[in-house]
C-alpha cells in the first residue's frame, strides 16, 4: 500500500495552543482535522508537511450554539452537520451541500474546516508521486508547468469543497485564530482564484467557526453535478439562496457556483437580476444563462470540458426552478441519486 | 427447482460467507511470516525505452535496504500463453509507462519506497507507439521482436462458407463500424505474494491468483527449478474477474528475492500498480457487414476486428480468436467470415476480463441487430425468436451447442418488462432496450497442450464422518468453494458443513487450471460429482453388506445411508464410513474431467469450444435528458440459461454482479490514456489510475434488477448447471445503447456511452444529419488469405481446405509413399 512519509505529530487540546504551535513551527506544519484530504496527499506526496497538528482532542471547534444566526465549530463532521435539524431547516443548501460530499464514511471523519480548507484539485495534480513524476510534475508542487494550460503563469486547479458555494450563498463568515490577532472574515473572502494559493489564510491561523446569519425569510438549495450518487467530488456545484417577499417575488438573492474555477464563483448579476422579479421560466432562464457564462472550467477534472460549460446553466435552472417550488425530485434523483425532504 | 436433490437448487449460506464477513479469510496481504522483509517495484516512467543501466549503489547503501535487484537477475522470459512468452520479472525494455525495471527489497514498505527514488536508471528513450493506428502505420521501432510484422501481433482470417454470395442475395446488407473501449477489472483486491524459502530451498509462494496451475510451471521456468520443490498457494482471492489469470512480474520477483535473501519476502501492489498489471478488455474497433431477408433471416455476416493489445502477449492471441468466435451460437448464422488483428501499443498489457475478448463483438452484434430490426419494421424480440441457433447442432465455424434456453430467456424478460406495451409507446426520453448473449462454460482446449484432465478432485473420508475435498480449483469470491461442497455434499448425502475443501495449492491438491473461461463449476463440478459418488459406491458396498440390501437400492441423505424400500433400515453416515474403512482400508477416490473432443479441426479452431454454452438475455431501460444527455438506467431485466441452478443465491449474485461490471463499462468505465506534447515531456500515461476518478458505478447507481434463471439442463453440465459467471455480463452494454435510439432516437455505437456523447448525437441529429456518435471507419488491414472452412451443410468436415500446413503435410505423406 502507499505508506505515509515520515512526520512530526503534536497533539495539542486547546485553540489558543494550536495557535502557538502553528506560530511557531511556520509554514512547514499543517493542521489535520479528519485527514481526509489530508493524509491521501501525503500519501501522494503532494502535501508533505514536516509537522502534522492534529485537532482531534480540541474540543472547542466542536461547538456549535444558537444566536441569531447559527455557530458551527469547525470541528464538526459533516455527518453531524448533515443531521443536524437547525441546519437541514435554516440552511438547506449547507444540509444538501453536506450530505453529499464524498461517501458515509467519509463523512464520518470529514469536518467543516477541512472542508472549506480542502486542497484545490486537479487530474494531473491528483496523481501519486511516481504518477507525477513521469510527467515531470506541474507547477503546483516539484515542477514547472502548468499541464492544463502550458501558457498560464496560475494554476488552475479547481476548487471543489461543497460546502463553500452552499455557505457563500446563506452568507457565512469565519473565524480565523492566531496566536496575536484574530479576525473574522465573509468566507467569499477567505479563497483566491489562485490553485496555489487558494486561501487568504495565513500558515499560522486556524479556522476555529462558521458563522450563519439568520435565515428568516430564505431558501436555498445546493445542487452537484457528478459522475455518480456517491463518493465523487464535484464537477460543478450550484448554490442558489433566495428571499422572497410577501408577494411572493424576489426580495434578495444569492447564486454561487462551485468547481468551475479555483474558488468559488458568486454570480451576483445573475442573482441581482432576479430581485423584484417573480421566478417565471423566462426569468429563471436568463439568470440561469448569465450564471451559466460564469462557468469557465478547464479540463482537469471528470467529464469533458465543452460538456461541463455547458449544462452549467441547466443546473442552475434546476436550482431556481426548486427554489420555486417545482417538484424536481425525478430530476435530482436521476443525477445525484439521492431524495431530499421526505 | 430440487429435483429430489438434496441440496442442489436450494438457496443456501455460502461455505465461505461468515468468514468473509467477519475478516476471517486470509487474503494475501493479509499473511505475515517471521523475519518477513517488503518489496517495491521502481516502475519506467517511459512509455517506451531501453534500460541501458541502473545503478543501485545509493540505494543499496540506504538504511533498512536489503537488496536491489533490475533484470539482469532475471532474465529469463515467461509468458501465459506458449507463443507468447515475452515478459521479464523486472524488464530490459520498458514498454509502458508502469513497466517495472527494478526492484528494492527492505525493511518494510516505506524504506522500500523511499530507496526507489535514489535509483539512477539510464534510459534509452524509444519512439511511442500510442493507439492502434499508429502500430499499422508504424512498424518500428517493434515493441516486440517476435509476432507477425513489425508492431502486429497476430492476424486471423476465416471464412465458413460462400459469405460473399450469401451477402450479395440477401435482401438488404447493413454495414455498422462500433468500436469498444478498454475498461479494468477493478476487484476490491489489489494483488499480493509472498514467497519464503524453506531450510531444504524448497519455494512457496502464496498469491493472489486465479492460476496457480500455470504460475507453478512459469515459476519453474523463471527460477531454473525443479517443478516438484515450488509449490504455489492461491489465497482466496478479493474478485479477479480475470485480472489475476496471467503470471504476474512480481511473484517472480519475490520468489527470486526470497531465494537470494533466505528470508520471506512479500509485495502488496497499490491501486496504482494494479492499473498496470492490467490485463483488462482489450478496445477493440469492429466492422460488421451482415445480410438479411425481408422478413429478418440472416444470410451472412463478416466481420473485421482491430484489437488493442497494450504492451504485452499475455491471453492476447486467444483473445483476439474470442472476437471471432461466438457469434454463432446465439442466432442461425449460415455463412461467416472472421478477420482479425491484434496490435503492440505501449499501454499497459490488456488480457482477460469477464466475457474474454467476446463481450466486444456482442456489444457490435445486437446493436446492428437492433438497427435491422428497426430498418424491417421488426420487433426486436421476435425477430430473435425467429432466428434462434438450434439445440444439439454444430455452427458453421464448429462449435457443438448442447442445450440453448435462450428462446425462454427473451421470453421472460419481454413478458416482466412489460416490453409488448412499452417498446416504443414510452414518452420521450424513456426507452427501452433488448439484448442476447451466450458465453462458454469452460474453454475445450488447456492453455498448453497436454492430453491430461483439466480439472482432477481428490476425497478423503475420515473415521469422524468428515470429508475433506482436495482440488486446486481458486476461490476467488465466485463462490467455486461452495459449488465444489455442495456437490460432495449432494452426493455423499451430508451437510455442506461436514465437508472441509482445501483448494488451489499445487504441492496438496491435485491440478485444475484456473479459475477463468467459466470453466471451474462445469470442469471441477464434473471431477467432484466422480470422486464423490466413486466414494459412495465404497461406503455403498460396505453398507449393502451390513444391511443385506443390494448396494443399488441404498439412499445417501440427512446424513444417513438407508435402504429406499425400508427408510428405517439404515445407519448413520459416520457408522457407513465405519464400517467402510474396516472392510476396505483407509477411505480415497479420485475424479478427474477432461472437456470433450473438438469438432473445429483449423487451425484457431481451439478458441471457441467448450462443453456447452450458456445463454442470456436482457431489457435495460433508460432515461436520458434531451438537454444535458444525461443517462440514468431506473430498471434492468435479465434471464439466464443456467441450465440447472446450484445455489440460488450464488447465481442471482453473479447475474446481478454482472449486471453491475455491465452498466460500468456501458456508462461510464475507460482505460484510457492521456499523450503529453512532446516537446514539453512526451510523457504517455494512464490517465486516471486510482480507485476515485477511474470511474465504476456506486451501490447507489445500481439499479432495480429483476433476475430469473432459466433452467434448461446441458448433457454435459453437472447435474445440468451451465456457467453463470460472465454470460450475463453480455447483453448489458448493447441493451443500453438500444434503449438510449429507443428514448431518443440517436445511436451511441460505442461505450462507454456518456451524456456528452448523447448529446452530439442529438446535435447531429438536430442538423439533419444522422443521429450517431461512433467510429466513421476502419482502417486499412493487409488481411491474410482465408483458412476456407466449409460449414457442416455445405459438406465440410471441420477442416480448412486451403491450409497451406495441412498441404505441406499432405504432400509429405504423398512424397513419403511413393
Ligand atoms: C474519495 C474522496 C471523495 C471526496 N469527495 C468529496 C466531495 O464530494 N466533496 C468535497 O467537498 N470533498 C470531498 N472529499 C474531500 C474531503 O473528504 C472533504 O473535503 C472533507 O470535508 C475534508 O475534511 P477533513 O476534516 O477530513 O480535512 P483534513 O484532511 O483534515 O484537512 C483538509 C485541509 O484543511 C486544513 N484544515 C483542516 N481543518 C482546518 C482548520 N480548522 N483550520 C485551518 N485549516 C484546516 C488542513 O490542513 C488541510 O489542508 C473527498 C475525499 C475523498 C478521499
Ligand atoms: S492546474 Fe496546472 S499547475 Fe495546477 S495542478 Fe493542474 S496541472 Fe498543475
Amino acid at each position: 500500500m502507499m505508506r505515509l512519509p515520515r512526520f512530526r505529530y503534536l497533539a495539542p487540546t486547546t485553540t489558543q495552543e494550536v495557535a502557538e504551535v502553528l506560530a511557531s513551527e511556520g509554514p512547514d506544519a499543517m493542521v489535520v482535522a479528519g485527514g481526509t484530504d489530508l493524509l491521501p496527499n501525503m500519501k501522494r506526496r503532494q502535501q508533505t508537511p514536516k509537522t502534522v497538528v492534529g485537532l482531534k482532542g480540541v474540543a472547542a471547534l466542536r461547538e456549535s450554539q444558537n444566536g441569531t444566526g447559527l455557530r458551527l465549530g469547525a470541528g464538526l463532521t459533516l455527518t453531524e452537520i448533515g443531521e443536524d435539524p437547525r441546519v437541514r431547516e435554516h440552511y438547506g443548501a449547507l444540509h444538501q451541500a453536506a450530505v453529499q460530499v464524498a461517501s458515509p464514511h467519509l463523512r464520518n471523519m470529514a469536518t467543516l474546516g477541512g472542508n472549506i480548507c480542502l486542497d484545490t484539485r486537479c487530474n494531473y495534480y491528483d496523481q501519486n508521486y511516481e504518477w507525477r513524476k513521469s510527467i515531470n510534475f506541474c507547477m503546483k508542487k516539484e515542477g514547472e508547468t502548468c499541464w492544463v494550460a502550458p501558457a498560464s503563469k496560475r494554476c488552475l486547479a479547481v476548487s471543489s469543497t461543497d460546502t463553500a458555494p452552499a455557505l457563500i450563498a446563506l452568507g457565512a463568515k469565519v473565524h480565523l485564530l492566531a496566536a496575536r490577532e484574530s479576525r473574522e472574515l465573509s468566507l467569499e473572502e477567505l479563497y483566491n482564484n489562485d490553485g496555489i494559493s487558494y486561501l487568504t489564510r495565513r500558515p499560522h491561523e486556524l479556522l476555529t467557526r462558521v458563522e450563519l446569519p439568520d435565515a428568516t425569510g430564505w431558501k436555498s438549495t445546493y445542487w452537484k453535478l457528478r459522475r455518480r450518487g456517491s463518493f465523487d467530488f464535484p464537477v460543478l456545484g450550484v448554490a442558489a439562496a433566495v428571499k422572497f417577499d410577501a408577494g411572493g417575488g424576489v426580495a434578495d438573492a444569492r447564486i454561487v457556483l462551485g468547481a468551475v474555477a479555483s474558488s468559488p464563483i458568486v454570480v451576483s448579476e445573475a442573482a441581482e437580476m432576479l430581485v423584484g422579479k417573480e421566478l417565471t421560466d423566462g426569468v429563471i432562464e436568463e439568470a440561469a444563462e448569465k450564471a451559466g457564462r460564469k462557468a469557465k472550467p478547464m479540463d482537469n477534472t471528470d467529464f469533458v470540458l465543452h460538456w461541463r460549460k455547458r449544462v452549467a446553466q441547466s443546473f442552475v435552472g434546476y436550482a431556481l426552478r426548486e427554489l420555486r417550488g417545482d417538484d424536481m425530485s425525478e430530476t435530482r434523483w436521476n443525477t445525484a441519486k439521492i431524495r431530499f425532504g421526505d | 427447482m430440487s429435483d429430489g436433490f438434496n441440496l442442489i437448487g436450494k438457496a443456501r449460506r455460502r461455505v465461505d460467507g461468515r468468514s468473509k464477513v467477519t475478516a476471517g479469510t486470509d487474503f494475501a496481504d493479509d499473511l505475515s511470516l517471521p523475519r518477513m522483509l517488503h518489496c517495491k517495484l521502481l516502475r519506467s516512467p517511459h512509455p517506451h525505452a531501453r534500460v541501458k543501466s541502473v545503478d543501485a549503489s545509493k540505494a543499496e547503501a540506504h538504511p533498512g535496504v536489503h537488496l536491489v535487484m533490475d533484470w539482469t537477475d532475471l532474465p529469463i522470459e515467461f509468458g501465459i500463453l506458449p507463443v507468447s512468452q515475452d515478459e521479464q520479472g523486472l524488464t530490459e525494455i520498458a514498454r509502458f509507462a508502469g513497466d517495472p525495471v527494478a526492484a528494492v527489497i527492505a525493511e518494510d514498505e516505506l524504506t522500500a519506497f523511499e530507496a526507489l527514488d535514489l535509483i539512477d536508471v539510464d534510459y534509452e528513450v524509444l519512439p511511442v507507439i500510442a493507439e492502434p493506428t499508429d502500430s499499422l502505420e508504424n512498424p518500428e521501432p517493434r515493441i516486440h521482436d517476435y509476432g507477425e510484422e513489425g508492431n502486429i501481433h497476430k492476424r486471423v482470417s476465416l471464412r465458413f462458407g460462400d459469405v460473399d454470395g450469401a451477402l450479395e442475395g440477401a435482401d438488404e446488407v447493413f454495414d455498422d463500424i462500433f468500436f469498444f473501449q478498454g475498461n479494468t477489472h477493478l476487484p476490491m483486491e489489489q494483488h499480493a505474494s509472498l514467497a519464503a524459502v524453506d531450510p531444504q530451498g524448497k519455494l512457496t509462494l502464496w498469491s493472489s491468483t486465479q492460476t496457480p496451475h500455470y504460475v507453478h510451471r512459469a515459476l519453474a521456468r523463471v527460477m531454473e527449478m525443479d517443478p516438484a520443490h515450488i509449490r504455489v498457494v492461491a489465497q482466496p482471492n478479493g474478485g479477479g474477474f480475470g485480472g489475476k489469470s496471467d503470471v504476474f512480474n512480481h511473484e517472480m520477483v519475490v520468489c527470486k528475492a526470497a531465494r537470494v535473501l533466505g528470508r520471506p519476502v512479500k509485495i502488496a501492489l497499490t491501486r496504482e500498480e494494479v492499473f498496470y498489471c492490467h490485463r483488462g478488455r482489450h478496445p477493440v474497433l469492429m466492422r460488421f457487414r451482415t445480410g438479411v431477408t425481408k422478413s429478418g433471416k440472416i444470410t451472412g455476416t463478416k466481420l473485421q476486428t482491430l484489437v488493442d493489445g497494450g504492451a504485452y502477449g499475455s491471453y492476447g492471441v486467444a483473445s483476439l480468436f474470442y472476437t471471432g468466435a461466438l457469434q454463432t451460437v446465439t442466432y442461425d448464422l449460415p455463412r461467416y467470415q472472421f478477420q482479425g488483428c491484434r496490435v503492440f501499443t505501449n499501454k499497459a498489457p490488456c488480457g482477460p476480463k469477464r466475457g474474454h475478448g467476446t463481450v466486444q463483438p456482442r456489444f457490435g452484434q445486437e446493436i446492428q441487430l437492433d438497427k435491422i430490426a428497426h430498418k424491417l419494421e421488426l420487433d426486436p424480440a421476435e425477430m430473435r425468436l425467429n432466428m434462434l441457433a438450434k439445440p444439439n447442432s454444430l455452427t458453421a465455424n464448429y462449435l457443438r451447442i448442447g442445450s440453448i434456453g435462450l428462446g425462454e430467456c427473451i421470453e421472460r424478460v419481454v413478458k416482466a418488462s412489460g416490453w409488448n406495451e412499452r417498446y416504443r409507446n414510452l414518452p420521450d426520453g424513456k426507452g427501452l432496450g433488448l439484448a442476447c448473449g451466450s458465453y462458454l462454460c469452460g474453454a475445450g482446449v488447456a492453455i498448453y497442450w497436454n492430453d491430461m484432465p483439466h480439472s482432477g478432485v481428490q476425497l478423503q473420508v475420515d473415521r469422524s464422518g468428515s470429508v475433506t475435498v482436495f482440488c486446486g480449483c481458486t476461490e476467488i469470491g465466485q463462490g467455486s468453494d461452495d459449488v465444489l461442497v455442495g456437490f460432495v455434499a449432494e452426493v455423499l448425502g451430508i451437510e455442506p458443513f461436514d465437508v472441509r475443501c482445501v483448494t488451489g495449492d499445487t504441492g496438496m491438491t491435485p491440478v485444475d487450471l484456473g479459475s477463468y473461461s467459466s470453466r471451474v463449476t462445469m470442469m471441477m463440478g464434473n471431477a467432484a460429482i466422480q470422486a464423490a459418488e466413486r466414494m459412495r459406491e465404497q461406503i455403498a458396498t460396505a453398507v449393502a453388506k451390513e444391511l443385506e440390501v443390494p448396494a443399488g437400492r441404498l439412499v445417501f441423505a440427512n446424513r444417513r445411508v438407508f435402504d429406499a424400500q425400508d427408510p428405517e433400515k439404515g445407519m448413520p453416515f459416520r457408522k457407513a464410513v465405519n464400517r467402510a474403512e474396516a472392510m476396505l482400508g483407509t477411505l480415497g477416490s479420485t475424479g478427474s474431467y477432461a472437456p470433450p473432443r473438438t469438432a473445429a479441426r483449423f487451425k484457431g479452431g481451439g478458441v471457441g469450444p467448450s462443453p456447452a454454452y450458456s445463454y442470456t438475455a436482457a431489457v435495460v431501460e433508460v432515461d436520458v435528458d434531451r438537454t444535458t444527455g444525461w443517462i440514468s438506467v431506473p430498471k434492468v431485466w435479465v434471464a439466464h440459461d443456467i441450465g440447472r441452478t446450484l445455489n440460488p443465491v450464488l447465481a442471482r449474485g453473479q447475474v446481478e454482479g454482472s449486471v453491475y461490471m455491465g452498466l460500468g463499462e456501458a456508462l461510464m468505465e475507460e482505460q484510457v490514456y492521456r499523450k503529453f506534447p512532446s516537446k514539453l515531456s512526451g510523457a504517455y500515461v494512464h490517465k486516471e489510475p486510482s480507485m476515485l476518478e477511474y470511474k465504476s458505478p456506486t451501490a447507489l447507481d445500481m439499479p432495480e434488477v429483476f433476475t430469473e434463471l432459466v433452467e434448461d439442463p446441458d448433457p454435459n453440465g453437472p447435474m445440468g448447471a451451465k456457467e453463470v459467471g460472465q454470460g450475463p455480463l453480455l447483453p448489458i452494454m448493447p441493451a443500453v445503447a438500444n434503449a438510449v435510439f429507443d428514448a431518443v432516437g440517436v445511436r451511441v455505437d460505442e461505450v462507454p456511452i456518456t451524456p456528452e456523447k448523447i448529446l452530439r448525437a442529438l446535435d447531429r441529429k438536430a442538423k439533419g444529419e444522422e443521429g450517431r456518435y461512433g467510429p466513421e471507419s476502419f482502417p486499412e488491414v493487409r488481411w491474410p488469405e482465408p483458412l476456407e472452412v466449409p460449414p457442416p451443410w455445405d459438406g465440410g468436415d471441420g477442416r480448412a481446405v486451403n491450409d497451406p500446413d495441412r498441404k505441406r503435410a499432405a504432400k509429405l505423406a504423398e512424397v513419403k509413399s511413393s
